[in-house]
């Protein structure tokens, strides 16, 4: 270890914590303009007609995105009545039951629909539901959609969440002669409630934002869809027809639809960061 | 419940081998556990007596690579014949384990009925009867009278493994199985777990584990001796600890090994 | 109809919560009581059903594709994948042009956000002073979460542009000898695509990079602590040749994300399908052709060919991901279940 050997090394040390900075700042930066601009467009685009009113028609100043907004929320709702119980369930087996190879199967499954474009569950749900018109384009296959799409993600956060349960209460509860089932559900899952929900509001996060398998389900609606067998508007279906536009004023209704969206999806983000901390307090 | 049977045995063990796929944990293992007295077992670690204990309510079972052979009788009832479900012998056969483990999220209250309300009994009176009654026999009601609805994680150490002896109580088991129930307490809620040890026995069937060989010598009648899954000696309590017959056992209780 | 089915769930499971309390178990010690057992089997059942859904989904999505494509795949067979004329008025379809504009733009987002993440991962777990970690993680977390379609806004109103006034004439004027970088650009492109795929993909392939990072034992580090190492040296020395299969494949798993990644990228490319040298010209991807064009279509076998389009996607998506899960795996060892 001479002297100047060392000199270049302390150099290279700190060099190397210079440019790993650089990146991780450059990484941040994206993240940081797209706020900014969403804020700046957005935010004064934003006003009462954009939550109370419909879309107006083509060179009409004006208008809102209220049908778009309660079609994100009634989709979701469907989302969540085909994905919660299942994927919960299926996250439940992973955890509590099966043998290790059919898990490794059906972990490793999900794994790869997690991994399987949204466009891919659009063209699919299209061919399944709309082709045939059973019903064709509607809220109901978007709703479908979004919910499969949502199975593999919360079976994955369910299973983790449940093995984080300690295996002290399960013994504890079946050697209080509590049947299998019954310490699953009132003991394992109650403990690892907070978890769940969490792991399932970010599945709500994950496919609120989704546009590209809502195209050719949900369709977009420009007023109210009166039945759920009738095409619905969701917010990333309008910002994207008014992205592409060439008209200033949908184009600022796509920035306000866009911050309206973002402010949704990141206050499920940042809200479950405090149902988490919240968790593993109560765990200890 | 057991009176009219004869009355020394609660537990009948007959050549009980427990395996871990190929590992036997137990090997052939053969004796009675009296009723209304406390039992202790004893042995250095990994000789098998959790394995043998968990398997009198066959909470092995909970390994999937667990077999056993053999028999074990509650009170004339073969707990592993083909027709009895290891719900109905736990019921049973309550068990205390190392590590105090009350239900996080439940009420001290809840915690102690919770046997109970999960296996169907609603009426709410039974249900507060026999939460004062499973509290005062674990000696914990007059501390915690007062804040049955408190959180039971609110409580401390030696507290709420009381509770958790509790929580076994309320369903009213026959026999109590208890996994070094004390190790992991400070030494006064040590001797609270062992005063309340001999005054249970009055009511039930003990069986300790125990690396503590005072506490084996201290609170129990009968003690056995495990040593690489074998059961050595096993007799009453003073005998093992004055004049064992084995020289293995002699050299183990009087700290030479182990 | 999975539709119908999991409306009736809650149903089914209430119904098993009935049947149970029926049973008062704790009135009688007789040791043959058929309690619980029934919940037992129909519970175990009824999640096993439900995790089974995984496999019905892969098959649903591998049957639908399959059917979709049948007629294209009649009438064009292997010459799909190799011929590059995409030309819907003509009805004649060619998948190449969409498969290049898919790789290319990738593999520019790789180029771009490769070195950056995993810097970035190694800054977190290694580098970074402790009170800086957690807000740079939650910021990454939040980049992942911006959805794509918002993304693709702001590159097409805000990155485009400024690419088309700045970055792109001085690369021109610097690189400009270089095929890529000649000719005009009017803004998107596949060039562009690349950028905000990058910028897409960097949150994962940092989160998992630097999960793969915090798995490296401590052991490791503290080996070549005691030999006197620098931090960095440390980081070369004992993590990073560590980790260098779980980092690829969390590089992996990245280009699994780009490839089938729609929105943004369908707002940026230009979305003309075809095959050109310069990165500065429009360009088109498997999905982003879908997207375009799927509700537009008209006749048959136009569906049919973008059904194979989404078949091609999907196939070479699985490829990768089950490359890159295969390689997350064995590098974390097979996952233990604990006891019960």
């Amino acid at each position: 270890m001479t002297a100047p050997n060392h000199n270049w090394r302390q150099f290279k040390d700190v060099l190397m914590r210079v440019i790993t900075f650089a990146c991780a700042i450059l990484v941040v930066t994206p993240l940081v303009l797209v706020f900014y601009h969403l804020l700046k467009e957005g935010f004064t685009s934003i006003n009462w007609a954009f939550f109370t009113q419909l879309p107006k028609p083509v060179g009409e100043i004006g208008g809102g995105m209220a049908n778009a907004i309660a079609g994100t929320f009634i989709l979701l709702g469907e989302a969540a009545l085909i994905g919660v119980p299942i994927g919960v369930l299926g996250g439940v087996y992973l955890s509590e039951y099966g043998g290790s190879k059919l898990n490794w199967w059906i972990r490793f499954a999900a794994d790869i629909l997690n991994g399987v474009p949204s466009i891919t569950w659009g063209i699919v749900v299209y061919g399944l539901l709309v082709a045939p018109h059973l019903p064709g384009f509607s809220a109901l296959a978007g709703g479908v959609v979004l919910g499969l799409m949502m199975i593999p993600l919360v079976m994955r956060t369910t299973e983790e969440v449940l093995q984080l349960v300690p295996a002290g209460y399960r013994e504890a509860s079946l050697a209080l002669g509590i049947a299998k089932w019954r310490t699953i559900v009132q003991i394992v899952i109650r403990t690892a409630l907070k978890g769940i929900v969490t792991g399932v509001l970010l599945a709500l996060a994950r496919v609120a934002g989704e546009t590209a398998p809502l195209m050719f389900t949900a369709f977009g609606n420009l007023g109210w869809a009166r039945k759920l067998t009738e095409p619905i508007a969701a917010l990333p279906l309008q910002i994207f027809e008014y992205a592409k536009s060439p008209y200033d004023d949908w184009r600022r209704q796509a920035w306000a639809g866009a911050l309206v969206l973002l402010l949704l999806v990141l206050a499920i983000n940042i809200g479950v960061r405090f149902l988490t901390r919240d968790r593993f307090k109560a765990k200890i | 419940m057991a009176d009219n049977q004869n009355n020394s045995a609660a537990l009948t063990v007959k050549n009980l081998s427990v395996y871990f796929g190929k590992n036997e944990a137990v090997k052939n293992v053969s004796l009675d556990i009296a009723a209304r007295a406390v039992t202790a077992i004893i042995g250095p670690s990994g000789c098998g007596k959790s394995t043998f204990l968990r398997a009198i309510n066959r909470m092995h079972e909970l390994n999937p690579d667990a077999r056993m052979e053999g028999e074990i009788k509650l009170f004339g009832d073969d707990i592993y014949s083909k027709n009895v479900q290891p719900v109905v012998v736990r019921r049973r056969v309550g068990m205390v384990f190392q590590k105090s483990n009350p239900f996080p999220t439940m009420s001290i209250n809840e915690n102690v009925t919770v046997g109970l309300r999960l296996n169907g009994i609603r009426d709410k009176k039974i249900l507060s009867e026999r939460t004062e009654q499973s509290l005062r026999m674990a000696a914990l009601w007059d501390e915690v009278k007062d804040r049955l609805s408190a959180p039971a994680i609110s409580l401390s150490g030696g507290q709420q493994q009381r509770l958790c002896i509790a929580r076994a109580l309320a369903v009213q088991p026959e026999v109590l199985l208890m996994d070094e129930p004390a190790s992991a307490l400070d030494p006064l809620a040590t001797s609270k777990i062992e005063d309340l040890i001999l005054t249970l026995k009055k009511d039930y069937t003990i069986v300790i584990v125990t690396h503590n060989m005072q506490q084996a010598a201290r609170a129990s009648d009968f003690t056995a001796f495990f040593y690489m899954g074998e059961l050595v000696e096993f007799g009453p309590t003073t005998k093992i600890f004055t004049s064992p017959a084995n020289k293995r056992t002699e050299d183990y209780v009087t700290g030479r090994f182990g | 109809m999975s539709r119908t089915k999991s409306a009736f769930l809650p149903l089914f499971v209430l119904l098993i919560f009935r049947r149970e309390k029926k049973f008062d178990c704790m009135a009688t010690t007789k040791m043959t009581t058929a309690t619980g057992q029934f919940g037992d089997r129909a519970f175990k059942w009824l999640t096993l059903a439900m995790a089974f859904a995984v496999f019905v989904l892969i098959a649903l999505i591998g049957y639908e594709l399959a059917s979709g494509s049948h007629l294209a795949m009649q009438k064009f067979g292997w010459r799909f994948l190799i011929s590059s004329d995409w030309d819907p008025v003509n009805d004649i379809y060619g998948a190449l042009p969409v498969i290049f504009g898919t790789v290319v733009s990738s593999l520019i987002a790789l180029i771009i956000a490769v070195p950056i993440s995993v810097a970035t991962a190694v800054y977190l777990t290694e580098l970074a002073p402790l009170w800086l970690r957690q807000p740079l993680i939650m910021f990454i977390e939040l980049l992942a979460a911006i959805p794509s379609v918002i993304l693709g806004f702001w590159g097409l109103s805000v990155m485009v542009p400024w690419l088309h006034a700045h970055l792109f004439p001085a690369m021109r004027g610097t690189l400009g000898f270089l095929p890529l970088f000649k000719g005009p650009d009017y803004g998107p492109c596949i060039l562009a695509a690349g950028m905000i795929l990058a910028i897409m993909i960097v949150p994962i392939i940092t989160s998992v990079s630097r999960e793969i990072l915090r798995s490296v034992p401590g052991l490791q580090r503290e080996a070549a602590y005691a030999l006197g190492a620098t931090r960095w040296e440390v980081t070369r020395i004992a993590v990073l040749s560590y980790a260098k299969k779980g980092i690829f494949g969390a590089v992996i798993l990245g280009l699994g994300r780009a490839l089938g990644e729609t929105m943004a990228v369908t707002l940026v490319i230009g979305n003309i399908a075809q095959i050109v040298p310069s990165l500065f010209s429009p360009g088109a991807t498997l999905a982003s052709t879908i997207a375009n064009e799927f509700t537009e279509a008209t006749g048959d076998l136009y569906y049919s060919a973008l059904f194979e389009l989404g078949l091609v996607l999907l196939g070479v998506t699985l490829v990768v991901n089950i490359f890159a899960q295969l390689l997350l795996k064995t590098f974390a060892g097979p996952s233990v279940k604990p006891q019960n």
